[in-house]
């Protein structure tokens, strides 16, 4: 079946079959590698997109079900070359090690940021505890979203 | 030794990643992410039973099927049937007998990875099923099955120091437990195959070590070195799981016969099938002291659960007993430590490789003789503690610097917690998170703090050397600097590191770090906290080699065509053991000190780390933002193994093949880390930096453990420790 998306803007398709996940669509469809393939059935975040808008672990999401609706990737979480500050943030803070989790950490750490500008420790550990790292221990992966959040503040 | 001159980006600085940015931006090209035109996928059908011999196989339904290329079993294997890293024990694809639920028995090249799972369905193996062994101690029973033809130990080694029959005032006695722990990467195991014109492969890898994936690879492919070539692809984490072979040999087998492009990418409960795992290990001790609280004596009898093939087990049943007294003089001590083949799942490296299972029972034991002293167990470990130039079990002395006081002492200077009101917290803050039934009314808080060590580099004898190449050249942008080693970026920031000591033997600050692969010297292993020293050293020395040629053509300004020079890094030689464990065994040491405080919640068996402190013997830190990640996350693993990691095994069978059954340490599970560098430079040793990857791994563990004895009283001698452990059911 052809599956038509809206990928960071543009319209795109391909033909699957009809138990393609989203993630493989995105993948092996679009040649978008940049979410991650680590647990298949959502307790890793590894594959974190934007559908519709809302945070989706796309290894859980049909791609018949993104037909005709919008899927955000990390690859478009950079604005023409310049990185989103949480990327910014990821590179400075040291939170990257092996980089398997850290395109869905920070499109889970992106949404948390578009929906509250100052997160508490606690609300950043929830929004993030559906991500596995298994290099970092989470602290760098703490200070990068506390360094973001500084950031954008001194922006604003 | 030159006075080093300190230059931007060069070592000491936090410099950023090297790979920082494409990992961010999702351009990171990893093992998995790898394709080409007219690619085939490749599958692999394993074996359901742990131990059985395999009657006939039937190839015929598969072969047939709609888009399968290929349908390879071990008569297709054309050379070699078996590889090993040690021993080459374990067949490419199952010959006449399984040895562990798990083992491939066939692969398939199709179309696609449907078309390809769907084949392997079709492949009707018809088994007799045998008996297994599935207990390390079964293993060792006179009656019980052998596992492998001669037997079923891999290697029994006995340390005998001083007169190990002794008499001591103090005795006490235990027996410990570590569960079988999942290496767990992100990044699954990977591979593309390209078959060449010349009748060779090239294979696109995400490994440890590319030399010894080709030196296993060539025999059973039969074909000569030169005509099998790898080259490193992104590597998505390690830590021991890429050591052994997994599909490398079934890749490169699908290609060639086909013709095609294969890949072969694991999902993730294949992975729990398709590398080794930590140990587990049964070991039990016995510690006498002197009234005023020295270590007089030590017994130790250390079992490990190999599984069904060699692999590492020599070296870390090695490992485990020569660091079975911990890094204490001791004058008398007899260590005894065996490693079985069972049908379990083969077991191999993994961070802290037997030292990890070791620490687990040797700091328990000071704990527990602390306890029958009554003296506080910093004070006795204060006490007995090993320096530089202290004489191990072994025989060997310390040569290099040994600073387990400094490590405790700056380790208690590190600030606990503040008290936390039991009651009216937010429930995330409850042990259990906001899962948790209670209001806080049963909590307990505990304290915990052991100490151990790691040796850095291979052991016993094994002569470990890194190659690197380094070139220097003048355009229009200024000098550059190009780098190439065969040595494998992990995500541990070994390119950093590289990247960090060019600019600052050469003073150039543009440098390109050229894709590894095996056209080059073999760079050793991305394990064994080495790489630094190894591959380091050797950058270290092919830059001096530039830089004094450059030196005498009159400096950058008058270089008119490019220098270059290529060198090897030996570290110093180790030695063997002899029948009485006596030698010098180890290159050299890292030490580490870890205090955890946690809080129980004794009614329903729920803990909360609450922190984690962690003082580690660095040498020097090359990058400290990057040391303080490796601490970090080490510690982390640590906490998985003694709170919820374990490979659930049942008769042979992995029972939580899954990242929802198997758990790792979640962003809630993890608490503050808080770290201290001791930096007291290595002598001998490239910029005085030790390995720095394991020893928060190993002490990790032992101190939760510690911490939760502390805040129950109970003896918890076993780790994953339970929640059933906890409430005592």
């Amino acid at each position: 079946m052809v599956v038509r998306t809206r990928v960071n803007g543009d319209w795109r398709e391909a033909d699957v079959w009809p138990g393609t996940s989203l993630l493989t669509f995105l993948r092996d469809g679009l040649g978008l590698y940049g979410s991650k393939n680590a647990c298949e059935q959502g307790e890793c975040g590894s594959c974190s997109v934007w559908l519709d808008g809302l945070l989706t672990c796309s290894c859980l999401v049909l791609a018949a079900q993104a037909h005709e609706r919008e899927v955000r990737t990390v690859e478009g979480l950079d604005d023409g070359g310049r990185l989103h500050p949480i990327q910014q943030a990821f590179v400075d803070a040291g939170a990257v090690q092996c980089g398997f989790c850290t395109p869905g950490f920070v499109v889970a750490a992106a949404d948390l940021l578009q929906r509250d500008a100052n997160p508490s420790l606690v609300t950043i550990r929830e929004a993030l505890s559906g991500n596995l790292c298994r290099c970092t221990g989470y602290q760098k992966i703490l200070d990068a979203v506390n360094l973001a959040v500084a950031r954008l503040r001194t922006q604003a | 030794m030159s006075v080093e001159i300190r230059r931007k980006g060069g070592v000491g600085e936090s410099v950023r990643r090297v790979d920082g940015v494409p990992k961010v931006k999702g351009e990171f090209e990893y093992a998995s992410d790898l394709r080409r035109d007219g690619m085939l996928w490749g599958a692999t059908l394993r074996s359901p039973h742990p131990f059985a011999r395999i009657v006939s196989i039937d190839t015929s339904a598969a072969v047939d099927a709609t888009g399968v290329f290929a349908v390879l079993t071990h008569a297709d294997v054309p050379g070699k049937k078996t590889f090993g890293l040690d021993v080459q024990d374990q067949p490419v694809l199952a010959i006449d007998l399984v040895r562990y639920a798990g083992e491939p028995v066939a692969i398939v090249a199709a179309e696609d990875p449907e078309l390809a799972r769907g084949a392997l369905e079709k492949i009707v193996v018809n088994y007799q099923v045998l008996t297994p062994v599935t207990d390390m101690e079964q293993a060792l029973e006179k009656t019980a099955p052998s596992v492998q033809p001669q037997g079923n130990i891999v290697r029994t080694l006995t340390i005998v120091h001083g007169d190990p029959n002794v008499r001591a005032d103090v005795w006490v006695e235990g027996m410990y437990e570590t569960g079988m722990q999942d290496q767990a990467p992100l990044g699954p195991e990977a591979g593309l195959a390209v078959p060449a014109a010349d009748g060779g492969i090239d294979l696109f890898i995400a490994t440890q070590w590319l030399h010894a994936d080709r030196e296993q690879l060539g025999p059973c492919l039969d074909l000569p070195p030169g005509k099998v070539r790898l080259h490193l692809s992104g590597v998505g984490g390690a830590f021991g799981a890429r050591e052994d072979v997994s599909m490398q040999i079934h890749a490169c087998m699908l290609a060639l016969r086909t013709g095609r492009p294969v890949k072969m990418s694991y999902g993730r409960q294949e992975s729990f099938y398709g590398h080794v795992h930590r140990h587990p290990s049964r070991i039990w001790m016995r510690h006498g002291a002197s009234r005023d609280g020295k270590l007089v004596n030590i017994q130790a009898r250390l079992l490990v659960d190999g599984g069904a093939y060699t692999s590492t087990s020599p070296a870390v049943i090695g490992n485990a007993t020569t660091f079975a007294a911990g890094p204490y003089e001791v004058p008398n001590a007899r260590l005894v430590g065996t490693a079985v083949f069972t049908n379990n799942p083969p077991c191999g490296a993994m961070r802290g490789f037997g030292a990890v299972q070791a620490c687990f029972a040797y700091e328990a034991q000071m704990d527990k003789l602390a306890g029958a002293l009554g003296i506080d167990p910093v004070e006795l470990r204060l006490k007995n503690a090993v320096r530089s130039g202290s004489i191990l079990p072994t025989g060997q002395p310390i040569a290099g610097v040994a600073p387990v006081r400094e490590c405790l002492q700056r380790l208690l200077g590190l600030p606990l917690p503040p008290d936390e009101p039991a009651l009216d917290r937010d429930p995330m803050l409850l042990p259990g998170g906001a899962g948790n039934v209670s209001h806080g009314e049963g909590l307990k808080r505990g304290v915990g703090v052991a100490v151990g060590y790691k040796n850095l580099a291979y052991s016993e004898g094994f002569d470990d050397s890194s190659e690197a190449w380094v070139r220097v050249s003048v355009d229009r942008d200024g000098p550059l600097a190009e780098v190439k080693t065969a040595a494998v970026e992990v995500g541990q920031g070994l390119d950093t590191i590289v990247t960090q000591i060019v600019r600052s033997e050469l003073g150039i600050d543009r440098v390109v770090i050229r894709g590894p692969d095996t056209t080059i010297g073999s760079a050793g292993s991305s394990s064994a906290s080495r790489q630094t020293m190894m591959t380091g050293g050797a950058v270290q020395l092919a830059c001096q080699a530039v830089q004094a040629e450059i030196e005498q053509r009159g400096g950058l300004q008058k270089l008119r065509r490019p220098v270059e020079a290529t060198r090897v890094f030996h570290h110093r030689p180790t030695g063997k053991l002899d029948t009485n464990g006596q030698g010098d065994p180890h290159v050299t040491f890292a030490f580490g000190a870890a205090r955890a405080v946690v809080e129980v919640d004794q009614e329903l068996g729920l803990v909360r780390v609450v922190q984690l402190a962690v003082a580690q013997d660095v040498g020097r830190a090359l990058n400290p933002q990057s040391v303080l990640g490796q601490i970090e996350g080490g510690s982390a693993q640590g906490l998985g193994l003694a709170l919820m990691e374990e490979v659930a095994l049942v008769e042979g069978q992995v029972k939580n093949a899954s990242f929802t059954d198997y758990l790792i340490p979640t962003i809630l599970d993890v608490p503050p880390v808080v770290s201290e560098m001791i930096e007291q430079p290595e002598p001998g040793l490239p910029y005085g930096a030790k390995g720095v990857g394991e020893p928060s791994t190993v002490v990790v563990p032992a101190a939760v453990v510690a911490a939760l004895r502390n805040a129950t009283g109970r003896e918890l001698r076993r780790a994953p420790v339970k929640p059933d452990d906890l409430v005592g059911l």
